[in-house]
């Protein structure tokens, strides 16, 4: 396989992303990927994503694109997009519905399932975690996210199972 | 400190021992965690003064954690360019590590299996590796260290997002479950290619031995899952597991066939490989990786015998530029290096190998 940036090396360096649901793949040559920088993994994926939620954003830019800054760190919407890293913890707040449905599109679903830091589970570890289990499942449900929403009522059981045994 | 590092340098990182479930196949397998402080500014806005913040909090996190004793720790600006590429290249630390040295530092555990990096993209990125195919182990102790951890330090958390980390590519679980993959019986055999296209459909990456923008040189191929949220890190870890048997079966398979059906051509690559590495006077890192990938299948597939995996494990990563340099006492140019690769490789497989009939 020949690199498609410089059309002359052998591309040795394959990456793949989703793009508006669709993958796509970008092959290197190793020269061409290490001009790219060690960020090529994240950025070439992420970039066009960005790119990708302007145009449609254009018509109906969200108030909180064009406006808000972060009040922690100053951060705007804008200045996320040129970088594509985020600036603190309270950006995600800040920048909610946008980052929302960036997460959606690079993960394929916006909701976490995986661990609660011990500090915050430990009162009543199954039962907490079983109540925000069915919140999210009411919240896939609402969205229409019939495969998450499958996911979590296994999710449901096996936490259920594990109180009662 | 420099003398705590150069202690390194005796000891057989633990993803080298070459032990573990298919290590013939799997070189290491490795679990890595982004985590990140409360309201303190990530790496973007960061400042020297919350750096020194981070720094400061999480080493008094880690003073509490049962799990990482004794942890030696060095902060990146204080150490000589060679000791910096030295934790590159035993994969302590990650290349975007020693890029920009100030401010940040790394935490490393006995036997060099957890290591944790403080001000890198993200505050933490906690990191554990174990030989052959172990993601259920790796995954195991980086959990109970990042409980640890999290009684100490208030870490960036949603309920709904997860872990909130500087790349959105990260947040949720901030998990990246990788593994380290021999596959030359692929890459002869030129199926290779559709391999690793399979694998991106799937929702995997796959890099080359030092990870991003990489090459995949002696025939090692980072595999690691692409996506970190909306499934809980088991489901993750089940998901590239899957995949990654599927993977061995298909190097195994090519294995076997040429065995069968190309031995003499198999074993003639094989012993002169061996042959290069016993005789040359000279050698570059790039070769030397390639003619120690072939002298490891021919270990792994029985052709060649009085080797041990671990001391070729170690070749792998003690013929790269900074290993050479520490082992010399001092710094080398690229041909003195070169020179000392050629040496250390005959010395080391310098004893009597007899081809078994
Ligand atoms: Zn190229
Ligand atoms: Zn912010």
């Amino acid at each position: 396989m020949v690199c498609e940036l410089c059309k002359q090396s052998q591309a040795t360096v394959h990456l793949t992303e989703i793009v508006n649901e669709q993958m796509t793949e970008l092959h290197l040559c190793e020269s061409c990927a290490n001009q790219k920088g060690t960020q090529v993994e994240s950025h070439f994926g992420l970039s066009d994503l960005l790119s990708g939620l302007a145009d449609t954003s254009k018509v109906q830019e969200p108030e909180e694109v064009t406006v808000k800054a972060c009040p922690t760190c100053g951060m705007s919407y804008e200045d996320f997009r040129k970088v594509g890293r985020l600036g603190c913890s309270e950006c995600y707040p800040t920048f909610k519905r946008s980052l929302g449905s960036l997460l959606k599109r690079i993960h394929g679903s916006p909701i976490h399932l995986g661990k609660t830091p011990a500090r915050l589970v430990k009162p009543a570890k199954s039962k907490t975690e079983l109540a925000e289990l069915k919140k999210k499942l009411e919240r896939a449900i609402e969205d229409e996210e019939f495969e998450e929403a499958a996911r979590l009522r296994d999710q449901i059981r096996r936490a259920e199972q594990r109180e009662h045994s | 400190m420099t003398k705590d590092l150069d202690e390194l340098l005796k000891q057989t990182s633990e993803w080298l021992r070459g032990a573990g479930p298919v290590s013939d196949i799997v070189m290491s397998s490795r679990i890595r965690l982004a985590r990140n402080l409360e309201k303190l500014p990530f790496a973007t806005r960061a400042t020297k003064q919350s750096q020194a913040d981070v720094l400061k909090l999480v080493k008094e996190g880690i003073a509490h954690s049962p799990t990482l004793k004794k942890p030696l720790i060095f902060e990146m600006g204080e150490l000589s360019e060679v000791d910096r590429q030295f934790l590159v290249e035993r994969h302590l630390v990650s290349r975007e590590h020693v890029i920009h040295p100030d401010h940040k530092a790394v935490a490393i555990g006995q036997g060099e299996v957890i290591s944790i990096m403080i001000n890198e993209e993200d505050h933490l990125r906690i990191q554990v590796m174990q030989s052959g195919l172990n993601l259920a182990d790796a995954w195991t102790v980086s959990d109970t260290l990042d409980d640890e951890l999290s009684e100490a330090i208030p870490y960036a958390y949603s309920s709904d997002w997860g872990y909130l980390t500087c790349c959105p590519t990260n947040t949720g679980t901030g998990m990246r479950a990788s593994v380290m993959l021999h596959l030359p019986a692929l890459v002869l055999t030129k199926q290779i290619n559709k391999v690793l296209h399979t694998i991106t459909k799937l929702g995997l990456t796959a890099r080359g031995l030092y990870g991003e923008g990489t090459e995949a040189s002696g025939n090692f191929f980072q595999i690691s899952n692409q996506v970190s949220l909306g499934r809980s890190e088991e489901e993750l870890i089940e998901n590239i597991e899957r995949i990654l048997k599927e993977v061995i079966h298909q190097e195994q398979t090519a294995r076997e066939a040429l065995v069968t059906n190309n031995r003499i051509q198999l074993e003639d690559r094989i012993w002169r490989a061996f042959g290069i590495l016993r005789h040359a006077q000279t050698m570059s890192s790039n070769e030397a990786l390639d003619l120690l990938s072939a002298v490891r299948l021919g270990m792994d597939l029985k052709l060649m015998n009085g080797l041990n995996r671990s001391t070729l494990n170690e070749l792998f990563i003690f013929s790269q530029p900074a290993h050479l340099q520490k082992l010399e006492g001092k710094t080398l140019t690229a041909r003195e290096r070169d020179a000392k690769r050629a040496q250390l490789l005959r010395t080391r497989l310098g004893n009597h190998h007899e081809k078994q009939t």
